[in-house]
């Protein structure tokens, strides 16, 4: 074996040791990867209990709440085959809407319903003019500004 | 198969020499298509039907975000070619291609969080694809720390490939972070295989960056190596024709 | 189109403005560096000769 030879392998070999050493970590590690777990998963017991997580899906089309005179907000969460209802006080962001992506941070009561500190929105890498949208029938967001 | 041609590129003076040359090539067209793609993206461009004028972020950040990702592949072949041929001109274009390289991560991820305050909702969450980007700007770092702190080129050279060849494999982990878990950040706008989710107006003006921003790197990397080149051959009896000319 | 209008950016001139400034300062800093290391790697060069060409 060359020298050169000798080389390249090294090289290949530190290329694949390190990929072959990081699909390793990322099995063992897989459940701390998860940002956030679907309804699915939590209603058959995928989360570990008592302790705070992030819940994402779709805001289920008509269930979004507000409470006058306060910041009070009640949604549900569904990924089209299990919901769970979600409670949230604070200010929402721009795009969270009915039928679209949502992410909340928050942790599961007794009574089955997920209390919310933090409500992020999530958005599909689809971009185009409104327009176009309109013709699509795609839902547009109605700018909440309560 | 006729390996001269590839001998003649690795070659300093021929190297220098022909650097200088494409470098106006490279930065005048760049420097032309940023300012159609910023008019393009600013200003022909329609808002998007659900995040607005606020989407026009992505005319910078996914260029940048592509380049940073790009520049890494791009210096590690570099590195190995280096390591493997012992080829001196490959371990210059590895060391001038890392400070540019962590620009644009750092611009992504700043541009990022600029995008994700108003439509997230957050300026930062740790998921697989902003952590995982945020490791390549430490990945940039610590290459640049590691070449500052040895005092010996070529143990300096080896020392960077190696560390380069191992982050290599933090590329598919960004790339692919979005299908493999769960995250905050959307899938790709534009794969390879498969149409683009973006209609056509809303799309030229990103290819225009893409490209602009790929000849803008050349340009930059073209003046950097020769800046290597220059420091690395001091003492060889071509610089002394080139530049006394 | 209106000049107001543009530079309001649908309310999101906060955001939009500092990304594609800090872009454009990020790209002008690139060339400079680039540039003055590629001068002053050359201007060492031309020193080290003049001192080599010069009799003890």
């Amino acid at each position: 074996m060359t020298p050169r030879r000798k080389r390249l392998l090294a090289v290949l070999a530190i290329v694949v040791g390190v990929g072959a050493a990081a699909v390793l970590a990322s099995l063992a590690f897989e459940e701390n990867l998860l940002y956030f777990y679907s309804p699915t998963q939590i209603v058959a017991g995928e989360v570990p209990e008592g302790r705070t997580f992030r819940i994402g899906g779709l805001v289920t089309t008509g269930s979004v709440q507000r409470s006058s005179g306060s910041l009070e907000v009640h949604f549900v969460v569904t990924d089209n085959q299990e919901s769970i209802p979600v409670r949230y006080t604070g200010l929402l962001p721009d795009l969270f809407s009915e039928g679209k992506g949502v992410i909340a941070h928050g942790h599961m009561t007794d009574s089955g319903e997920f209390v919310a500190d933090e409500v992020l929105a999530k958005h599909d890498e689809n971009y185009m003019p409104p327009e176009v949208a309109e013709s699509l029938h795609m839902p547009t967001p109605a700018r909440t500004t309560e | 198969m006729n390996w001269t041609w590839f001998h003649k590129l690795a070659s300093p003076p021929h190297f220098y020499r022909l650097a200088g040359r494409i470098t106006p090539w490279l930065g005048w067209p760049a420097f032309l298509l940023i300012v159609i793609g910023l008019y393009g993206g600013l200003v022909l461009a329609p808002p998007d039907y659900q995040q607005g004028d606020a989407f026009r972020i992505v005319y910078v950040h996914a260029p940048s975000a592509w380049m940073s990702m790009f520049i890494y592949g791009m210096m590690a072949i570099a590195a190995a070619i280096g390591l493997i041929w012992r080829i001196k001109l490959a371990h210059a274009v590895a060391a001038a291609a890392a400070p540019v390289g962590a620009w644009f991560t750092f611009v992504t991820l700043v541009t990022g969080s600029l995008w994700g305050r108003p439509m997230w909702g957050t300026w930062w969450q740790w998921d697989a694809r902003m952590t995982s980007e945020l490791i390549l700007l430490f990945l940039y770092l610590g290459l640049i720390a590691l070449r500052a702190s040895i005092d010996d080129r070529e143990r300096a050279d080896r020392a960077s490939a190696v560390l380069a060849l191992v982050g290599v494999v933090n590329l598919p982990i960004i790339h692919y972070s979005v299908y493999w878990w769960n995250t905050l950040h959307q899938g790709s706008t534009i794969t390879k295989f498969g149409k683009p989710s973006i209609t056509f107006d809303m799309l030229w003006p990103l290819l225009v960056m893409f490209v602009a921003f790929k000849l803008f790197f050349g340009m930059v990397l073209m003046l950097r190596v020769r800046g290597e080149v220059l420091r690395r051959e001091r003492d060889a009896s071509w610089l002394r024709e080139e530049l006394t000319r | 189109m209106n000049l107001s209008d543009f530079l309001a950016m649908g309310g999101y001139a906060a955001f939009v403005w500092p990304s594609f400034g800090l872009t454009l300062i990020m790209l002008i800093l690139n060339v400079r560096n680039a540039r003055r290391m590629h001068a002053l790697a050359r201007e060492h060069a031309l020193r080290r000769l003049d001192a080599a060409r010069k009799p003890t």
